[in-house]
């Protein structure tokens, strides 16, 4: 383990991390504008320092470059998907959960 | 000229240790698990924009698991496999949620 995979350790574990929050986020939550505020923010971290993590490793590459390219389409990306998402969400006419909505609780759906 | 074609067919001589290759393989592990945690959502989700929802999730840890595998094995031409799947996933979450309000203006 040279220092730099030790780096690249710490970003790759912290990305699974977001991504485990953002798995809780989408299964737990009530309503569904409350599970994209946890898919939009914490899927987008997670992936970006993963793949941040694997792109300090390999250095100046081709293949680093690859994995920029593909970290900055995420990073632009899934915000942007969950904004139409929740457009058309809108659209259908969902409401967003009221007050009284429980956690785990499927009542708040229209 | 040679080192043009060594990129485009062997990949760089960068070569992990093998701890950081186990380390990465458990990270993949972890996001597969939580891929088909997601699952659950996509089955139960009551409305549609639910299940485009975790899809969309579903989609963004297959990139990773993808892009994770290809630098713990060496294989560094998944990573273009993995470019194209990161460009479907969005085109897929934005047609679906276009086509579910009946072709309104979304964007």
């Amino acid at each position: 383990m040279t220092p730099i995979e030790i780096l690249a350790t710490v970003f790759v574990v912290v990305g699974t991390f977001f991504g485990f929050v953002a798995t809780v986020g989408i299964v737990r939550l009530p309503g569904l504008y409350a599970r994209l505020h946890a898919a939009s923010k914490s899927d987008t971290l997670g992936s970006v320092l993963s793949l941040a993590g694997i792109a300090l490793v390999l250095g100046v590459t081709t293949e680093s470059l690859k994995l920029v390219f593909l970290l900055v389409f995420l990073f632009v990306t899934s915000p942007t998907a969950a904004h139409a998402i929740a457009r058309a969400a809108k659209e259908e006419g969902i409401e967003p959960i009221g007050e009284d909505a429980r956690l785990g609780d499927e009542e708040g759906e229209p | 000229m040679t080192s043009v074609l060594l990129a485009a067919s062997g990949g760089p001589e960068v070569t992990v240790s093998e701890t950081f290759s186990l380390i990465l393989l458990a990270a993949a592990a972890a996001f597969t698990l939580f891929a088909v945690v997601l699952l659950y959502r996509v089955v139960q989700g009551p409305t549609t924009q639910d299940r485009i929802v975790a899809i969309n999730v579903v989609g963004t840890n297959t990139v990773i698991v993808i892009a994770l595998v290809s630098v713990a094995l060496g294989e560094y031409g998944y990573l273009d496999v993995a470019l194209v799947y990161g460009l479907l996933n969005f085109v897929m979450s934005i047609a679906v949620s276009k086509i579910t309000v009946e072709w309104g203006g979304v964007l």
